[in-house]
């Protein structure tokens, strides 16, 4: 750790284990409530638990981005952060606005649309708390020493992903130009700008881990995003295929979004090339496992399984099925989750000055969450397969099908508590580095 | 070899193009003439009912048009599907809606909102799916 103010990180970084673990709690609710164990019914619904589910994804993975900024920020800008302080009143009020939507979600308080359930009221305190996170970055940046691409890809991400939540705040009458505009935040943000962010994470990572030259992983940066707002804006597309609007999107959303995965891919072969390119041998094994995992993963998830089912031919089948759910799951554990374990892996070290780089519970919690995580992804393929055939080809009632898959969610269950006890592994790792001491900075 | 400089260009200058294709695209959507959702067809009722929708999570469990929770049935056709009595009793039900055993939240809704509710899901059956209404509703397409 070079500068004092990056340890702000550290408590990012815990958070998000905190809500990560709530997340993977309520994904077990309705993981049991999908094969009739639904006890908690009452008190917490499944539109309960997944809109708890999701927005927690969502929050601990921004709350991972932010943390992840005010790691890398001060490094790239090579000063210290402006204010720690207000970046601690950021942390703290981006808690309390996310455990009171959180609350609020069992007691009926939500806008009941999908990955954006957060009330209107708590909408303009995001806007706040966004806003003092992107000054605080911005400012850091501005008063610099340099600026480096890595640190622009990143922030670009950052303030791009502030501004297309404003779209999901707008009020229409109709629901068709309301699924319209709500996938302008949704698929802009996670197949767009959280696709900077993690290009401008895995570039800063790649230039730490493998010693490459900034100038070789930054030119490669800037073909990777460049392919990911080429085909992933006008891929918004396959989003509109069905939802009441224009043939047109049939057209242009099926080639953009087949190209989709040309970014993903692309950022797969670029780390495994750094990686092999390296001539530094980084001793944090760990930091590189989840690094080079997330481009590979991401790829498999976000690209591959993703064009599985992206072109209209085949999405008159599976839109609205649980092949989305296998797409998200693998998706969202490739591209986001792991780049900040990846990050967090990374940083440990070297805000706490405690050298765990190659321990076997790291290497277990790598292993265990990943192939529970590719269990799971089987286990809703599966499901999803066999409900677009009985469902939509032969024709059977919604829950006639939904009885017959049950069982691909008891192997959904098994798999997901292997890869709970994995991240269970990876949180008591967190914990045992310890807090992050000025003595590090010292050390590095 | 691609120089770092054309590598940028390259970002800005895709980007700036597919993003005014994009934003031509999504005015051309919402030309009048293009309408494919009946919007005249938008009253207060179904305003209401939307905004039922959103105040219940209905989304957190059904499906409209292919979108929610795929844990309870899509409703995009449900009123040709069903009829508007039974909606009105899974509405109205008093005990939590369980068939098969899934069990649905205790609306016990009021007469007015029952009526919104049917008017929503009513105007959303109306729309052109592009084909998919035909796909995930094969009950409503068998009755015709």
């Amino acid at each position: 750790m070079k500068y004092q103010s990056q340890k702000v990180a550290y408590w990012f970084f815990g958070l998000c284990m905190l809500l990560f673990a709530l997340q993977i709690v309520y994904g077990f609710i309705m993981g049991f409530a999908r094969i009739g164990i639904d006890g908690l019914h009452d008190f917490i619904p499944f539109n309960a638990a997944r809109a708890v589910h999701t927005n927690l994804l969502v929050v601990w993975l921004l709350t991972g981005f932010m943390g992840a900024a005010y790691y890398i920020i001060p490094e790239e800008a090579q000063r210290e952060l402006v204010s720690v302080k207000w970046a601690y009143v950021q942390l703290i009020s981006l808690a309390v606005v996310g455990v009171a939507a959180i609350v609020g979600y069992h007691f009926n308080w939500w806008e009941g649309r999908k990955f954006l359930e957060i009330p209107r009221e708590l909408d303009y305190l995001v806007v706040v708390n966004v806003l003092l996170f992107l000054g605080l970055i911005l400012a850091t940046l501005y008063k610099g020493k340099r600026r480096t691409t890595t640190a622009l890809v990143l922030t670009m991400g950052l303030v791009f992903a502030a501004l297309l939540y404003l779209p999901g705040m707008i009020w229409f009458d109709s629901q068709v130009t309301d699924s319209f505009f709500r996938w302008w935040v949704v698929h802009l943000w996670v197949e767009g700008v959280w696709e900077l962010i993690m290009g401008g994470i895995l570039s800063y990572l790649l230039i730490k881990l493998t010693g490459v030259d900034r100038e070789v992983i930054e030119k490669w940066l800037y073909v990777i995003v460049g392919l990911t707002f080429l085909s992933g804006l006008l891929g918004t597309g396959h989003h509109y295929y069905y939802i009441g609007v224009n043939k047109i999107w049939l057209i242009v959303g099926g080639i953009f979004s087949a190209l989709e995965p040309l970014a993903f891919l692309a950022m797969a072969l670029f780390a495994v090339y750094m990686y092999r390119k390296g001539e530094k041998s980084h001793p944090n094994k760990i930091a590189l496992y989840w690094t080079i995992g997330a481009s590979i993963v991401s790829f498999v998830g976000a690209g591959l399984l993703g064009f599985a089912h992206t072109l209209p031919q085949t999405n008159i089948y599976t839109h609205g099925t649980l092949v989305t759910a296998m797409h998200g799951h693998y998706a969202f554990w490739g591209a986001y989750a792991m780049i900040v374990l990846a990050i967090i892996s990374y940083s440990l070290p070297n805000m706490t000055g405690r050298k765990l780089y190659d321990s076997a519970r790291g290497h277990a919690a790598f292993w265990f969450a990943n192939v529970g995580m590719l269990g799971m992804t089987v286990a809703f393929g599966v499901a999803g397969v066999a409900q677009v055939y009985l469902e939509r080809k032969l024709k059977m009632e919604f829950m006639e099908v939904q009885n017959e898959i049950q069982v691909h969610f008891v192997v959904l269950l098994l798999c997901a508590t292997l890869f709970a006890t994995g991240i269970t592994l990876y949180i008591i790792e967190f914990i045992k580095y310890g807090k992050p001491t000025d003595e590090a900075l010292i050390k590095e | 070899m691609l120089s770092k400089s054309q590598a940028r260009t390259f970002f800005l200058g895709g980007t700036v193009v597919t993003f005014l294709v994009f934003i031509g695209l999504t005015v051309y959507s919402f030309m009048p003439s293009n309408d494919q959702t009946n919007h005249e067809l938008i009253d207060h009722q179904v305003v209401r009912g939307k905004e039922l929708w959103e105040n219940n999570n209905c989304m957190g469990c059904h499906t409209i048009m292919g979108e929610g929770g795929y844990y309870a049935p899509e409703l995009t056709k449900v009123v040709e599907r069903r009829g508007e009595a039974y909606i009105k009793a899974v509405m109205q039900s008093p005990v939590p809606w369980g068939p098969r055993g899934r069990k649905m939240v205790k609306y016990e809704m009021n007469d007015e909102d029952t009526e919104a509710m049917i008017a929503y899901l009513k105007w959303i059956g109306g729309i052109d799916l592009n084909g998919f209404d035909r796909v995930v509703s094969p009950l409503a397409k068998d009755k015709k």
